[in-house]
């Protein structure tokens, strides 16, 4: 299970190497997650549609290892944008993928670009 | 610098630690901390919550990087071997040496292990460190899987010894307690008293044996048994010793220090010992010719110890220790303050004992009546934090002190307003935090929340017993300053969930986007989302289907998510009655999609490991078959229990299936602040259980009964009458309106039985409102009500009809894959999900 966990590292949006297209916006729920598949890779999606802002993380919660953060609520703390896993209710931050209660776990994240109706992550 | 040595990490080890690194004057010490046990110090006074989550970690005083960022060298699984004073080094067992300026003996103590012939036999242990627990949780393991009924006992009723009762019962074995006294806790209880906690104790299942004397423990190889005397015996399969603590003070006494007769190292109120650089605190300290084996004296022992080092002389130990305690044994609310048992001679006692309620309480009043000397409190001890304090600041007394203890009649409590205490009163004793450090953090400092004062003061961190008292204080000196002391949705409402519906309901809110356009700010969240999905479901009956995205995961989808991400899925059957046709069309379902199978507490059947696209499949069928949605996943009506009544049974009154099933008929689908359940039974045998409901019904003569606002769950709660002898329309109109009124007013996850509690005027008040209709708005209620009850649908039928609805039910936007990372694992011939973590 370590090895897919690993799988999972940051990307920043100067590093992308590949804008890999998910689909198009409104396949997308509002103020919500979804999942996407990219190679071995599962990749929740959050669209933020009160303020048209994109987010993307890995699904994998670090906490017990489920592929779950794409089913959490979204939403945000002290005006970060954040999901809560829907198993045990771990807030992670949305742009930096840090656990919101100072908890050793922590998420990667994906840069997100819509472009012409379409949302493309960066990998 | 100079070269503090501490030898044992526990507790007090640590609290010395902690104090002493927070003063300036630790800079020019050099902190090293030995301890023998594998991890960093932990919380031996909740010991037994690690049953409940078998989490090491959780009890830890600190991580054990703490240590290091505070400039302590922490070694651990390395015993102390010897102390040469001459040299003042210290060896230990790996053969190491370490040289010291101080040392801080905080080794503690360990059980005491009567000279009982047999007692090395397999299946004792004893009960004091994390490992003991360990190797009593695999040998209780294996004991059940050999034995259905297999018996645990333990030697010793005092407070240790009735822990580890818990701990044994915990473990599924059948609990024993043996005591050599005459009566339990003899330290702390009067002999009237240990006999209503005995009652009360054996009523929760605990078999207790007093005035036993055991003469040796039976078996070859491991336990079978505990002889007491000639033809008496008892029959156990594994026994836990607390037969009390013997100080560990091998070290001192082997390197001369002045030790006590029955053990322990002499210390004076500096707390050092015969040796001026060595100190000794904790349970190895004999202060006074005590050993006090509480954890608050051992604290201020290790800021005494402190203070000394660091040369602030003046601070001592009190040459009276306060032993008071109070604690919660399985459930069972103990305290014992002050002077509990008294001579005659000194003072009057007065005693109100309830023994068919479990209660005891007993005060020591001087004897001008005027001040409290001591008192003992069995099976309620709410009252306790501020007899204490009255009993500790020597405060007044009423007139007539029996007002302090008797049940309170109207008007309340008889002690007046928490913020009477003098600011020097200590409410937290274990971190030493007296009330005007909980005022002043507020008045003075920045502090606004109950949350701010505990990471300032540290108050509530240790036993958590004065929690009460200081939620108290922080809200009444929050109220002083004129702060609204206000429970708000979240940071994004700041309303009640009350005054949330209200605005709602009279603006006409369409859907949530708005609600938080209108009132709220942000974005919302986990908390808000849910809680405003509940009241557009109590306004409009409107289903999970559509505002999908702001219900909990398990209402989105409609199914209770499980273990490895997969979801589990439970069709109504309502009043537990199912025909041979529905059981197998349910068998039928699960063994076509492999699926888990378990009876629930509520009469139904649990269909587990469905992956998501299977969902709507599986429900096409079930509903084809005449099934629909058993709402197991919502805060809303669960299930309502019977007993197959008159119909069948010999003994029963009504029909309590048919009752059972029109009522559950009637509210399926009802969302409310939490889940609902109820239960039905055709006599007062009461096999369906009601009275562990949020509303039951027992049939009696000439109508049924109707109680409120019980649970089973984390806090059991006995549901209480509402109304007696009542016919089947006026259960039905009755319930209505409870149901109607506590889903209006109570707040976000609080259920029936909380809500009750904090009701101002209790149950007498919800008798007016739903009986007497006192405020005027019964109709209203039932109307309401049937108006949800004429707007129901099955949830899964809709979202199965439509195609829009449907398309949450997939795994990826992007791709039709399912995920691949579910595996399962056979298990009795079924499977589990497989554990990662």
């Amino acid at each position: 299970m370590q090895d897919i966990l690993n799988q999972y590292v940051t990307v920043t949006e100067d590093a992308v190497k590949e804008w890999f297209r998910v689909g198009e916006t409104t396949d997308f729920p509002e103020n919500s997650g979804a999942c996407i598949k990219y190679k071995s890779k599962q990749i929740a999606v959050y669209n933020f549609s009160r303020t048209g802002k994109w987010y993307a993380t890995q699904n994998l919660c670090p906490h017990k290892m489920e592929m779950v953060l794409s089913l959490g609520m979204i939403g945000d703390k002290d005006d970060i944008p954040k999901v809560a896993c829907p198993m045990h209710k771990k807030n992670f931050s949305l742009e930096d993928g840090r656990n919101l209660a100072g908890e050793d776990l922590k998420i990667a994240t994906y840069p997100v670009k819509i472009e012409e109706g379409n949302v493309y992550i960066g990998f | 610098m100079k070269n503090i040595i501490v030898v044992g990490n526990g507790m007090v080890g640590y609290k010395f630690c902690e104090k002493f690194v927070e003063k300036a004057e630790s800079k020019d010490f050099k902190i090293t901390v030995f301890g023998e046990e594998p991890r960093p110090a932990y919380d031996r006074v909740h010991l037994s919550e690690f049953f409940e989550n078998q989490d090491a970690k959780a009890l830890e005083m600190a991580p054990a990087e703490w240590y290091g960022e505070n400039g302590i060298d922490l070694v651990t699984n390395e015993r102390v071997a010897d102390i040469n004073r001459t040299a003042k080094t210290i060896t230990t067992a790996k053969d190491r040496e370490f040289s010291y300026d101080y040392l801080v003996l905080a080794t503690g103590s360990s059980p005491f292990v009567p000279p009982i012939k047999g007692v090395e036999k397999e299946g004792v242990f004893v009960y004091r460190t994390i490992e003991d627990l360990e190797g009593m949780l695999a040998y209780a393991a294996k004991l059940r899987e050999l034995k259905p009924n297999a018996r645990g006992a333990v030697l010793g009723g005092g407070l240790l010894g009735l822990e580890a009762g818990k701990a044994v019962m915990d473990m599924g074995l059948e609990p024993h307690i043996v005591e050599f006294a005459p009566k339990l806790m003899p330290r702390q209880l009067d002999s009237r008293s240990s006999q209503v906690l005995k009652l009360k104790l054996e009523s929760i299942g605990l078999n207790i044996h007093l005035s036993k004397a055991t003469n040796q423990i039976l078996g070859d190889k491991y336990i079978i048994g505990m002889e007491f005397g000639e033809d008496d015996m008892l029959d156990v399969d594994m026994l836990v010793i607390s037969a009390g603590i013997r100080p560990r003070d091998e070290l001192g006494r082997a390197c001369g220090l002045e030790v006590g007769v029955r053990g322990g190292i002499v210390v004076d109120n500096t707390m050092k010992t015969s040796d001026e650089n060595i100190y000794a605190i904790g349970e190895i300290a004999l202060y006074n010719q005590m050993i006090y084996g509480l954890v608050a004296p051992g604290y201020d022992m290790a800021a005494v110890a402190v203070e000394q080092i660091i040369g602030h002389t003046d601070t001592v130990m009190p040459a009276d220790i306060d032993m008071s305690t109070k604690l919660k044994l399985i459930g069972v609310d103990v305290a014992s303050f002050g002077e509990p048992f008294m001579p005659a001679a000194k003072g009057h006692s007065i005693i109100f004992e309830n023994k068919t309620q479990h209660l005891y309480k007993r005060i020591n009043v001087s004897l001008d009546g005027k001040s409290l000397l001591g008192g003992i409190l069995v099976g309620d001890a709410a009252d306790y934090n501020m007899l204490h304090q009255v009993y500790l600041n020597g405060m007044a007394i009423p007139e007539d002190p029996s007002q302090l203890i008797l049940p309170a009649s109207e008007g309340g409590s008889s002690f007046g307003s928490v913020l009477d205490l003098p600011d020097d009163a200590q409410v937290c004793s274990c971190e030493s935090v007296s009330k005007g450090d909980i005022c002043c953090s507020i008045t003075e400092g920045d502090c606004t929340t109950f949350g701010d004062v505990v990471t300032k003061t540290k108050a509530t961190s240790g036993c958590g017993g004065c929690k009460p008292m200081v939620t108290d204080l922080v809200n009444e000196t929050l109220k002083s300053l004129g702060k609204e002391v206000k429970e708000v949705v979240c940071e994004h409402f700041n309303f009640s969930r009350q005054e949330l519906y209200d605005l709602i309901k009279i603006n006409k809110v369409p859907n949530y986007q708005e609600a938080l356009d209108l009132f709220g700010e942000g974005h919302g969240c986990e908390t808000c989302k849910p809680l405003v999905a509940s009241i557009f479901a109590t306004i409009t009956m409107e289903t999970a289907n559509r505002q999908p995205t702001i219900q909990d995961t398990n209402d989105r989808f409609l199914a209770n998510i499980q273990r490895n991400g997969t979801y589990s899925v439970v069709p109504r059957v309502a009043g537990g009655e199912i025909t041979p046709q529905q059981l197998i069309v349910i068998g039928e379902v699960a063994k076509k999609y492999d699926l888990y199978t378990k009876i629930t507490g509520g009469q139904r059947i649990d269909l587990f490991g469905a992956q998501i696209h299977e969902l709507p499949l599986i429900w096409k069928e079930l509903i084809d078959a005449g099934f629909e949605s058993g709402h197991a996943y919502g805060k809303s009506l669960r299930t309502v229990k019977s007993c197959v009544g008159s119909t069948w049974c010999r003994y029963g009154m009504h029909e309590s299936v048919t009752f059972a099933i029109d009522i559950e008929n009637r509210y399926r689908g009802l969302r409310s602040p939490h889940k609902l359940k109820g239960g039905v039974s055709g006599c007062i045998r009461e096999c369906a259980e009601a009275r562990g409901k949020d509303f039951g019904l027992i049939a009696v003569d000439g109508g049924w009964n109707l109680y409120v606002c019980g649970n089973g769950g984390a806090t059991p709660k006995h549901a209480v009458l509402l109304a007696e002898q009542l016919d089947d329309e006026t259960v039905v109109k009755y319930l209505d309106r409870f149901l109607m009124y506590y889903i209006r007013t109570a707040g976000p996850l609080v259920r029936t039985a909380p809500w009750l509690d904090k009701l101002e005027g209790g149950i007498d008040y919800l008798k007016q409102v739903v009986i007497e209709d006192s405020l005027g708005i019964a109709e209203e209620l039932e109307q309401e009500m049937q108006g949800l009850v004429n707007r129901y649908e099955c949830e899964w039928k809709e979202a199965i009809e439509n195609p829009e609805m449907m398309k949450r039910f997939k795994h990826f936007v992007n791709s039709d894959d399912t995920d691949d990372n579910i595996e399962f694992v056979p298990m009795r011939g079924q499977k589990m999900p497989k554990q990662w973590v």
